[in-house]
Parts: C-alpha cells; sequence; structure tokens
C-alpha cells in the first residue's frame, strides 16, 4: 500500500497513530496531581515536537544518508520563517502563500550555499556550513535590520499591506488556513484530564506526516541508493564512474527545503521569526536530536526531536516548589537532599541532563533510541526465531561522522 | 413486528445518538469570556525571566520581587511592601488588601527567557496554554519584550513588560495588551542633556560606540538628537557586535578621531566590558580639544555599576529608580526587599514589583481578570497635573517611588520622574555605588505618542482571547 513494503507500512502507521492521538499520549497524568507538570500535551510543545521533526527528518536526509554532516541547518529554517512572516505581511494570513514561499526560498539558499559547501567533504565541509549559518546569523541580527527586524524579531503589525486580503479592522488578523485559526482549537475534559485539540498542531502534523512519507520513499528509492553510497565510499563511487555530486547537492536542497518548511510552520502557529533560531546552538540542536534518536534510521530523528523538545520545555521549568511536591512522599531529610540533588538536573541545569542523556546514548546504543528500541524487542523475540537482522532498519557501523 | 430492530442496532445507535447529545458538554471549547478566565479559588501569573545568558543578574532579582510581591498581595509576607504606600491620584489608598486578587490566591509559575526572542515566547506559550497564566510579565532585554508583547496580544493576556528600554517596546512595536513601567531611550536622552550641558558644556564632539541591534539604535539616535540640539558635535557613530568581549580594538580609533566625548550605548556585561576597556586605554585622563575627556553611559543599572567597579566613578548616565530614594515608597520596597534577602533591591526588581501591584489593582478596580477590562482600568484617568497635551490620559497612582505616575493611554508608556546619575567617588558598601544626580520632573522628559522616535504603530484593540 501507498508503494511501501509491509515493515515500512506499519512503521508509518505507528507514526500517523503516535500523531494523531498525541493529545493523549502527551496528557498521561491528571490536572490536577502533581504529576502534570510533566504533561506535554499543550499546543505549543506539541507543535514544536512535530515541526521539529520535521526539520530532523529533513536533516536525516542529508546526515542520515550521505553522512555529510551540516553545522549550518538553523540557517535554513531561518530563512524559511522570514519568508514565512513576509508572505504573510504582504499577501495574506492565510498560511498556504508562507509555507510555499519558505520552501522554496530555503531551496534557492540550500543550493547555492550548498553547491560551495560541497566543493570540500568531511570536517571541512561542516566548518563552511557552519560559517554560512553564522553569516546568516549575522546578517539577521544586525545588517540587514530593515528586512529582519533585528534583535527583536520580524512580526505582523496593523500597517501591512496585506493585499490579497480586506483592509481595515482594528487588530492583526489570526494566521489560519482558509479560515482555520492556528490558534483556535477545543478541549475535551474527561474525568481529571483535560485533552486539548489544537488545528495548528494537526496541521503541522498532517504535514509531518506527508514528510515523513516522502522521507521513506526516499530512503527505499534507487536514489537513496546512491546517497548511501556515497555514504559507503565515495572515491570507489567516482571509479566506478558515477559522479556523487549531484546526489550530495539535491540531498542537500531537499533537506534545506525541509528545514525551510519547518520553519514556515513555526511562523505560521506562531507569527515571528527571530534571528536567534539561526544561531549556531540551534544548528548543534538538530544534529543532537539526529543522532540521539539514531541517525539514518526514518523514526529515529522524530523520537530524538521529541525527547530534546521535551526536556528543553519541561525540565527547563521544573523549580524548587514542584521538587518538593514531587518528592513529598519520601521522609523530610531524605526530601531536602533528593530535592537538592535533582535540582542540579532541572531549571536551567536541564542541559546537563541532556548532556547525560546524550553521552549515555552514544557510548552504550550509537544507533540512538531506535538501536534501544531494537535491542528490547530482540529481546523478546529471541525464542522465537534466531535471526531477525533487518539490514534496512539496523543502524549502519556507524563510520566517522566527519567522513 | 419487523426485524429492522435488531437488538444490536438498538444499542448501536442508542450509543451515536448518546455520543452526539454529549458533544456539546464535553467540549468545552469557547465556554470561557476570555483567555484563561479563572475558575478556582487561586489565579496564575507567570513571571518570564531570564534566568541564564547576559542578563541573569537581573532575571533573578526580578524573580526576588516577584516572590515578594506575590507574599505582600497574598498577605503572607514579613510586611506589606508598598502595598501601605500605593495610592491613587486623589490619594485614597488603593483595593488591595492582601487578600489576593479579587479575593483569589496568588499562584505564579516561572520560565526562562535566555533573552532570547524564541525561547521566551515559548516560555510564555506554556504559560498561557499550560498553565493558564492570565499576566506574564518580566524580561531583561527589548526584543523578547517586543515578542512576547505581540504574543499576549494574540493570545488574549496581559504583558507587563519588565526590563525595556528601547523606543520600540511603546513605539512602533505597541501592543494594546502591553504596558511598559520601565523609562525608554527617549527619556534617557531628554533627562541626561541638560545635565551633561551643565557639566560638561554645550560645545562638545561626541564619538558613540552602539551596541548592534534595536535597543542599541532607538538609544544612539535618543541620546545623539538630545544632544545635537543644545550643540553637541555627532563625530562617528560605530556599531559593535553583542556580547563582544574586547572592545580595545574599538576604544583605539576614539582618541585620533577628534571627539572628547565618548558615549557607551552598551549594557550588561558588555557595557561593563567596554568602560573597562576605555578606562585601561587612558581615556579618562586624557584630553582632547584642550578639555578634559568625558565618558557618558545613557542607560545605567546597580548590577553593571558594581560589575565595572572603580570604572564606573564620576561617569553620568540615567536610571529608573534607585534603592536610596528618600520617598516612602521607595524606603518601605527597599525595607521589605532587604529584610527578606539581605541587600537593597535593583532597578530591575523595583520596576517588576511595581508591575504586579499595577495589575492587581487594575483587576480589583475592573472588578474582572477580563485583559480588556484590566486596559480599560489602566487607560481611564485624568492624567498628571502640570501638563498641558491632549494626549495626558490615563491612570495616575503614586507612591511606588518616583513620585506621580502616569500610564498614559494613548501608547501604554508610563510617565514619570527619571533619574539622572552618576558613579559614586566614595561608595560605602558594594550596592552604594551610584549617587542620584538630578530628579528630571516628568514634563521634561514627556512627548507625544507621534513622536518620530516612536511613529509607526498602531495599539490596535485590546484581545481577550476569546
Amino acid at each position: 500500500m501507498l508503494g511501501l513494503n509491509r515493515k515500512d507500512l506499519i512503521l508509518f502507521l505507528i507514526v500517523v497513530g503516535l500523531v494523531v492521538f498525541a493529545p493523549f499520549i502527551l496528557n498521561p497524568f491528571p490536572e490536577d496531581s502533581g504529576l502534570a507538570r510533566f504533561n506535554a500535551g499543550y499546543p505549543d510543545l506539541m507543535q514544536r515536537f512535530v515541526i521539529f521533526g520535521i526539520f530532523a527528518i529533513g536533516f536525516n536526509i542529508l546526515f542520515g544518508l550521505t553522512g555529510y554532516l551540516s553545522f549550518g541547518h538553523a540557517a535554513f529554517l531561518g530563512i524559511g520563517s522570514y519568508a514565512g512572516v513576509w508572505m504573510m505581511k504582504l499577501l495574506t494570513v492565510n498560511i498556504v502563500p508562507a509555507i510555499i514561499a519558505s520552501i522554496v526560498v530555503a531551496g534557492v539558499f540550500s543550493l547555492v550555499i550548498g553547491f560551495i559547501c560541497l566543493r570540500r567533504s568531511g570536517i571541512y565541509f561542516s566548518i563552511l556550513t557552519l560559517a554560512f549559518a553564522q553569516m546568516a546569523f549575522a546578517l539577521a541580527y544586525s545588517v540587514l535590520t530593515p528586512i529582519t527586524a533585528g534583535e527583536s524579531g520580524l512580526q505582523l503589525s496593523l500597517n501591512d499591506p496585506r493585499i490579497l486580503e480586506a483592509g481595515g479592522g482594528s487588530s492583526i488578523p489570526a494566521a489560519n488556513f482558509f479560515g482555520l485559526t492556528m490558534r483556535d482549537g477545543f478541549e475535551w475534559a474527561l474525568g481529571g484530564w483535560v485533552f486539548t485539540f489544537n488545528f495548528g498542531y494537526y496541521f503541522c502534523a498532517l504535514l509531518m506526516l506527508v514528510a515523513f512519507y516522502v522521507s521513506i520513499r526516499i530512503f527505499r528509492s534507487p536514489f537513496g541508493m546512491m546517497l548511501r553510497a556515497v555514504k559507503s565510499n565515495q572515491q570507489r563511487m567516482n571509479y566506478t564512474g558515477l559522479n556523487p555530486k549531484p546526489y550530495t547537492l539535491a540531498a542537500f536542497v531537499i533537506s534545506g527545503m525541509y528545514a525551510g518548511l519547518a520553519g514556515g510552520l513555526m511562523v505560521a502557529v506562531d507569527p515571528l521569526a527571530g534571528a536567534d533560531r539561526m544561531f549556531w546552538t540551534a544548528s548543534g540542536e538538530v544534529v543532537l536530536m539526529t543522532i540521539l534518536g539514531g541517525a539514518g534510521t526514518l523514526i529515529g530523528p522524530v523520537l530524538g526531536a521529541g525527547m530534546i523538545k521535551y526536556f528543553e520545555n519541561i525540565f527547563s521549568r521544573l523549580n524548587e516548589r514542584d521538587l518538593n511536591a514531587l518528592y513529598d512522599f519520601l521522609p523530610d531529610g531524605l526530601q531536602g537532599v533528593a530535592v537538592s540533588v535533582s535540582q542540579m538536573f532541572v531549571g536551567d541545569g536541564w542541559l546537563l541532563t541532556l548532556g547525560l542523556m546524550f553521552m549515555l546514548v552514544v557510548i552504550f546504543l550509537p544507533g540512538g533510541l531506535v538501536e534501544g528500541g531494537q535491542r528490547v524487542s530482540r529481546l523478546f523475540r529471541r525464542r522465537k526465531k534466531t535471526k531477525t537482522d533487518d539490514p534496512e532498519h539496523h543502524p549502519q557501523p556507524s563510520p566517522h561522522v566527519g567522513e | 413486528m419487523s426485524n429492522r430492530f435488531t437488538r444490536r442496532g438498538v444499542i448501536k445507535t442508542g450509543a451515536v445518538a448518546g455520543g452526539a447529545l454529549a458533544l456539546p458538554t464535553i467540549f468545552t471549547s469557547q465556554a470561557r469570556a476570555f483567555t484563561n478566565e479563572p475558575t478556582g479559588d487561586t489565579v496564575t501569573l507567570g513571571f518570564n525571566v531570564p534566568q541564564s545568558g547576559a542578563y541573569a543578574d537581573e532575571g533573578a532579582d526580578q524573580l526576588r520581587a516577584y516572590e515578594l510581591a506575590v507574599e505582600h498581595l497574598n498577605g503572607t509576607g514579613a510586611d506589606n511592601g508598598m502595598l501601605e504606600t500605593f495610592k491613587y491620584a486623589d490619594g485614597s489608598p488603593t483595593a488591595l488588601t492582601g487578600n489576593g486578587i479579587l479575593g483569589k490566591r496568588v499562584e505564579y509559575v516561572t520560565g526562562d527567557t535566555q533573552t532570547n526572542t524564541d525561547a521566551a515566547r515559548a516560555s510564555a506559550r506554556s504559560m498561557i496554554e499550560k498553565d493558564g497564566a492570565t499576566l506574564i510579565t518580566g524580561g531583561s532585554s527589548s526584543g523578547p519584550a517586543v515578542a512576547v508583547q505581540a504574543l499576549c496580544q494574540e493570545a488574549g493576556v496581559i504583558f507587563m513588560a519588565g526590563l525595556t528600554h528601547a523606543n520600540d517596546t511603546t513605539g512602533k512595536d505597541k501592543r494594546a495588551n502591553g504596558f511598559r513601567h520601565f523609562f525608554n531611550s527617549y527619556m534617557s536622552g531628554a533627562a541626561l542633556a541638560p545635565v551633561l550641558e551643565a557639566a560638561y558644556g554645550n560645545d562638545r564632539k561626541a564619538y558613540y560606540l552602539t551596541a548592534d541591534y534595536n535597543w542599541g539604535y532607538t538609544t544612539e539616535q535618543a541620546i545623539t538628537e538630545a544632544t545635537e540640539a543644545m550643540g553637541w558635535e555627532t563625530v562617528n557613530k560605530v556599531l559593535t557586535p553583542v556580547g563582544q568581549g574586547d572592545f580595545s580594538s574599538y576604544i583605539t580609533p576614539v582618541l585620533q578621531s577628534g571627539a572628547d566625548t565618548l558615549v557607551l550605548v552598551h549594557y550588561g556585561g558588555d557595557m561593563v566590558n567596554s568602560l573597562t576597556n576605555a578606562v585601561q586605554f587612558g581615556l579618562r585622563e586624557a584630553q582632547a580639544n584642550g578639555k578634559d575627556f568625558q565618558i557618558i553611559v545613557p542607560l545605567f543599572s546597580r548590577l553593571m555599576a558594581r560589575g565595572a567597579g572603580e570604572n564606573i566613578k564620576g561617569i553620568f548616565g540615567s536610571t529608573n529608580w534607585h534603592w536610596s530614594l528618600p520617598d516612602e515608597g521607595s524606603q518601605a520596597f527597599t525595607r521589605s526587599f532587604g529584610t527578606k534577602y539581605g541587600f537593597p533591591p535593583s532597578q530591575a526588581a523595583h520596576t517588576v514589583y511595581c508591575q504586579t501591584l499595577l495589575y492587581a489593582d487594575a483587576v480589583e478596580r475592573a472588578g474582572s481578570f477580563n485583559p480588556c477590562a484590566v486596559v480599560e482600568a489602566l487607560e481611564t484617568g485624568d492624567g498628571l497635573p502640570g501638563i498641558d497635551s491632549p494626549s495626558n490620559t490615563g491612570f495616575v497612582f503614586d507612591g511606588l517611588g518616583n513620585g506621580p505616575t502616569l500610564y498614559r493611554a494613548g501608547d501604554h508608556q508610563c510617565f514619570k520622574d527619571v533619574l539622572v546619575v552618576k558613579g559614586k567617588e566614595e561608595p560605602e558598601s558594594e550596592f552604594d555605588l551610584l549617587e542620584i544626580v538630578e530628579v528630571t520632573p516628568t514634563e521634561q522628559v514627556w512627548y507625544e505618542p507621534d513622536h518620530p522616535q516612536f511613529a509607526g504603530g498602531q495599539l490596535g484593540e485590546c484581545n481577550p482571547g476569546a
């Protein structure tokens, strides 16, 4: 079905299920329980999960398949965002032109930057992309302030022309998809639980599923095979008379367009484009997402993106009061110790937690979270049959990331 | 009897019909009158401050002040702080009694803006969407302030900007749901110019080092226009990257430029570094055009003064508030902050404390948490006495430091006295680093909402969300 083999179809359906039922899955704790702090089922974070999922899926097409480690992908995300906001300012707050423009503009930029950077490989390629991304950041942050609004970020205003829209009105119209406002949604109170269904989330989720599907098709296509060949041995590819450059450039542009789509969706659900999302730490973040989840696997980057965004938004906001409530069941002295130890890992210490997790994953599960899942499932399946190796889903024997 | 009504069919139909009937009751979509209407016996406020990054010190001080404000509002603190001194224009005490807001206990959530527009917005959105905050407040930089203000306008909650000094916050990026208690670049220029004229004369050549972002641009513009109006000449303006550790390469050309005054439009750590560099290069002992070389820092804070140490002595700047102010309100606040934390509050702490009280009072007067009612409560009033202007309308109060203060209806900018300060020559403690040179009265820093430095924005209408 859908041109997928059985295994991929099951994987795709699992992802569809996860995405559709995310409001339930992410809100496992009742509203008034102390654990409600750990609920992630609110629109902003759910949108972030799928948007960064798209970003990471796209990055994985370049990094996971060709092995080219781009350290400047956030630049395309940012460029997509700026293009999107400009479309919303100039044309209409309907998000369709914004998203199309963000993909196209990011594609054009990635074609230019990719053409230059792909003249080198390995660490030099990484440094070149990093340099371009930092240039883009510096331009957006200060030099191009008339276009990008600099530090405060580009946003909609009442004076925007919005030529495709009836003028007037004394408030800025909300971003919508043919009348379906991204910010709107409804809530479903069920017992102690409140589940939030947000239109913006489902719109992004739909596009993520499309992006995920396209990525599966690319992975299984002859084109994907060529990209893997680039990764395994580029010289040998050259000797067989194949020029790897068009393939890598195509992969670079595709992943740049994915990043642009993610950037466009970010402004579709929250119409502001800030320069900070192009900073090199943002580029590093998508590398972490991909490696944490499992580079070169289909679902890995999505899991990695979810994991990092969860830590960033939930753990970073826990404070001493929450910890005290969490450890309430312990005797007083022990509670104090537990709180002071945990405090190092939450709040602004969330990066420490993330760093530790990243280390553990890289050392013990080089294939990322996906490998962890595979090991668990193999543990259960071992009795049934001895040979379960699936070459496609198994992480490649990972070469050096800079290769 | 036909067999159309099979048992299974009846059950199925019944379930579907029941589900359809239940639908309107379980989807509580737009049942609320406005975003996050508090329904229980508590109300949640969102304190969104930088807890990491360049302005983390200011953020930490803001959080302390917020905690104090919540204690005072709930009546659980050691004293009542400025609740005792906070008065309306006619001198009557406010509706705040230490019984929460409208009888609801005040709860709060905190977030980290990281001094980054994206992170600030993400944090504010989660406060609004997850925690049900009715007010978002705080921050220590204009970029996040402008971004979060726009978000609060879209989401339909009130925003009380923290420490934001750029003109844009209540200029081209103003929003109906947002208010600013802090002063701005224009006011700094207007307050500083006469003091500088008196101290340094009206024949000076100024050289600007400006932080390369929005706040830098508007502040540079404000200071240039104010000083050029009194006869100073601008020799050069140089933009410097934010977060530059070493400014030596920018300082060296200053002495050769023919300038005799250096204006450092930097804030936080940047200002500490650039001032230290300038002093190391001997600028303060230098002579140019037959005059002593002078350095000016338009926006001062005590936390910056502490970072710059010795180098700050004798340097002019402006500030929003200082704990050494003698009025009743400032003293009450300094006392209760000092009792709780052991040191005096900074201007960042003062600003956010006042805003929390002002929001609480506006809700009490409006009788509702509805953002539009709150906006109306803060926009209604006769304005400040002694200023003859059609735009002089809005809520006026006294007793929160800085004397009688106006929240102007036209652009939601706060108007009050501005302090011109100087680095103290002989500080008595590490907190006693600035001395107040002049308290510039409101009339002198007054401008109309359509002033060119603020043009281009519209407040729009308040948005209650639902």
